[in-house]
């Protein structure tokens, strides 16, 4: 059993505040992703539960045991760096070998251990070569290989595909789920990019200012984002953020747009008159023929393809972008006039001034796009 | 590619040569005039070529110098040894006492560390004149004066700062996260000082330790107060040659030559060290 409690850590440099009154519970065996913009706090985080930051206030129980004033080396964790902190006057064996080393192992099991993890991660050809003589993609999995040789019970993982080129990224995010779940690790993973966040992580915890401000399944985070912050930086393409001021309708609301209503049933009618901001992910949009209810007459301005989608700009009377979305292959619009309809219960609304969503979205927004 | 052209290189060429020339031709004045005796030396027009002899070296060795007035006998071999022996063992206690403080002042920022760097390095802004007055008084009270130990202790005032100044540098330079990696890999912070950072930093410390040793070795002023004849360097002992009956100008040089070889040596053999790339692809850079 190997959890990972932070109680009320706080850390500051000078006097800014970098973690601020931050608790997080990561269970045994769970991948927990960090995901948030630089700055947040991430970073500092991983490292204060490696050990080699103290924080100012605050606890870090690993397995169930304080370990806050526990010095680096005998907290039992692995930890790959973001610019991978090789040895460079070391081979990459001596690389992977050196938490095998500091336990007094043998030879034979130094030379087993390096040697199966080393085949594991496809390096075992390059084992004589010193770091500076190994591609990118070869320091990167020269450092998970020393990050995963010891089998740490807790593994931190800071941003390891930050510095690959995209293909090795592709490749390293389909392996990393198996390769952890094989580890039966308990992983802290940092990362900014959200499709590595959904792909790898049980949970995300969204950081932003040293504070945690959602933390959740990769599903929770998609379908009801605490905020426009965290609505914006999950999706691709981005979430449509339009101005609306809701007005009653029997026991919900309605918005308009385009001077078209638009009902959204599952809100309570005390939001009307409010301030506030929708949130429509464009695949929630969809090109309707015109006559058909509750259809928004826009103009075609560009169409792109992105991935397996295809995404259409779009401009709405009152020259309001928005984009829409449909899978590959689909018939679209011709260009010039169409028409789109939006599924209210999908849509969530957010207070201008905080950003903060101010109900629940629908039940009915599926994960579409969400495994992208 | 820039291209150069046949006459920017035979440019580039003739100014190559004229730098050595200027540089080189005292080193070889000196070498050639090692060679000859006084008479050679002082005669007008000075010559190139003449018969070379070996008395400047015969006299220095055997520690006879003939002069018109008599024999005399100088001490300069034993001023060589008095210079390594200084020079070694100061550089060697200031690389133990400076490369772990260097380590301590690059790594862990304590309450007043600038400050204790800056004073360590202030030494080096005096002029050695203004401490050796006080200098010699303590020296006489504590028994420190003419003794080995007492020379050693004062010439750390020219070797500890160098060091500690030129190799915080290098230690600075080594990312703090290839410590960090071997700390959490499951090795000590003295492990880590011992295979990660003294590793890195090898070449930041071979060129700080030559430096200091060219220091120390070229050092007068602190030698010619606070040692008498058995103790003194070469860089003192060579004032012996300014004789009653004149300047022995060819045991000079040949004293020249022979004072300038150790330090050229373990400059020729440092070299390698001194041009090693330091951070060896260690990060993504």
């Amino acid at each position: 059993m190997t959890t990972l409690q932070l109680q009320n850590i706080v850390k500051r440099y000078k006097s800014q505040v970098v973690l601020d009154n931050l608790s997080l519970d990561v269970a045994d065996g769970e991948t927990l992703v960090l995901f948030g913009p630089s700055g947040a706090g991430k970073t500092v985080l991983l490292r204060l539960v490696a050990g080699v930051i103290e924080p100012d206030e605050g606890r870090v129980i690993i397995g169930g045991e304080d370990m806050t004033d526990v010095d680096a080396e005998h907290r039992g964790i692995g930890m790959a760096f973001q610019n991978f902190a090789l040895f460079p006057h070391m081979s990459a064996f001596d690389n992977i070998a050196s938490p095998l080393t500091a336990t007094r192992s043998s030879k034979e099991a130094i030379v087993a251990g390096v040697g199966k993890v080393a085949k594991l991660l496809k390096i075992d050809h390059v084992l004589s070569h010193h770091p500076k003589a190994l591609s990118n993609g070869q320091k990167q999995r020269t450092a998970l290989a020393r990050a995963l040789v010891g089998s740490p019970p807790v593994l931190l993982l800071d941003d390891p595909l930050r510095n690959v080129d995209a293909k090795l990224r592709f490749e390293m995010r389909l392996e990393l789920p198996r390769l952890l779940a094989a580890q039966g690790a308990t992983v802290v993973y940092v990362t900014q990019d959200y499709k590595e966040a959904m792909a790898l992580g049980d949970r995300i915890a969204v950081m932003a200012k040293g504070r945690i401000r959602q933390i959740g399944t990769p599903e929770d985070i998609y379908n009801a984002p605490a905020d426009i912050e965290i609505a914006r930086l999950f999706g691709d393409p981005t979430i449509n953020l339009l101005d609306v001021t809701p007005k009653a309708a029997g026991a919900g609301i309605d918005v308009e747009l385009s001077g078209v209503k638009v009902a959204l049933p599952h809100l309570p009618a005390s939001l009307a008159g409010r301030s506030l901001v929708i949130g429509i992910r464009p695949e929630t949009l969809h090109f309707v023929e015109a006559g058909t209810p509750g259809a928004i007459p826009v103009e075609v301005e560009a169409e792109t393809p992105l991935n397996e989608k295809t995404v259409t700009l779009v401009r709405v009377s009152g020259g309001r972008e928005v984009l829409v979305s449909r899978p590959a292959g689909t018939p679209g619009p011709v260009a010039g006039t169409a028409h789109i309809a939006v599924d209210g219960a999908t849509t969530f609304l957010f207070d201008k001034e905080t950003g903060q969503r101010v109900a629940a979205a629908g039940q009915s927004a599926k994960t579409q796009g969400a495994a992208a | 590619m820039e291209t150069t052209s046949a006459l920017e290189k035979v440019l580039r060429g003739v100014a190559l040569t004229l730098v050595v020339l200027f540089f080189m031709f005292p080193i070889v004045w000196i070498f050639l005039m090692s060679f000859q005796t006084n008479e050679t030396i002082l005669s007008i027009p000075p010559s190139v070529i003449f018969t070379p002899t070996l008395e400047n070296y015969q006299a220095l060795i055997t520690g006879k110098l003939q002069t018109a007035s008599g024999t005399l006998d100088i001490a300069f071999m034993k001023n060589l040894l008095n210079s390594v022996f200084l020079s070694v063992s100061s550089v060697a206690i200031a690389l133990v006492l400076g490369v772990p403080a260097a380590y301590a002042f690059a790594r862990h920022k304590f309450r007043g560390s600038e400050d204790i760097a800056f004073t360590l390095l202030s030494f080096r802004f005096a002029p050695p004149l203004l401490v050796l007055l006080p200098l010699t008084q303590y020296f006489q009270w504590m028994g420190l004066s003419n003794t080995y130990i007492g020379l050693i202790w004062v010439y750390q005032l020219i070797c500890l700062p160098l060091i500690l100044w030129i190799v915080r540098g290098y230690f600075e330079d080594i990312s703090a996260d290839v410590e960090y990696a071997y700390r959490i890999a499951g090795h000590s912070w003295f492990a880590t000082f011992r295979k990660i950072a003294l590793p890195l930093a090898g070449p930041g410390i071979a060129a700080a330790g030559l430096l200091a040793f060219i220091f120390a070795w070229n050092n007068f002023v602190f030698a010619l107060v606070l040692a008498s004849a058995d103790k003194q360097p070469v860089t003192v002992g060579a004032l012996a040659f300014v004789t009653a009956s004149g300047i022995q100008y060819g045991q000079i040089a040949a004293a020249i030559v022979l004072s300038i070889t150790p330090t050229l040596a373990l400059a020729l053999y440092a070299q390698r060290y001194l041009v090693e790339g330091l951070s060896l692809g260690a990060v993504k850079g």
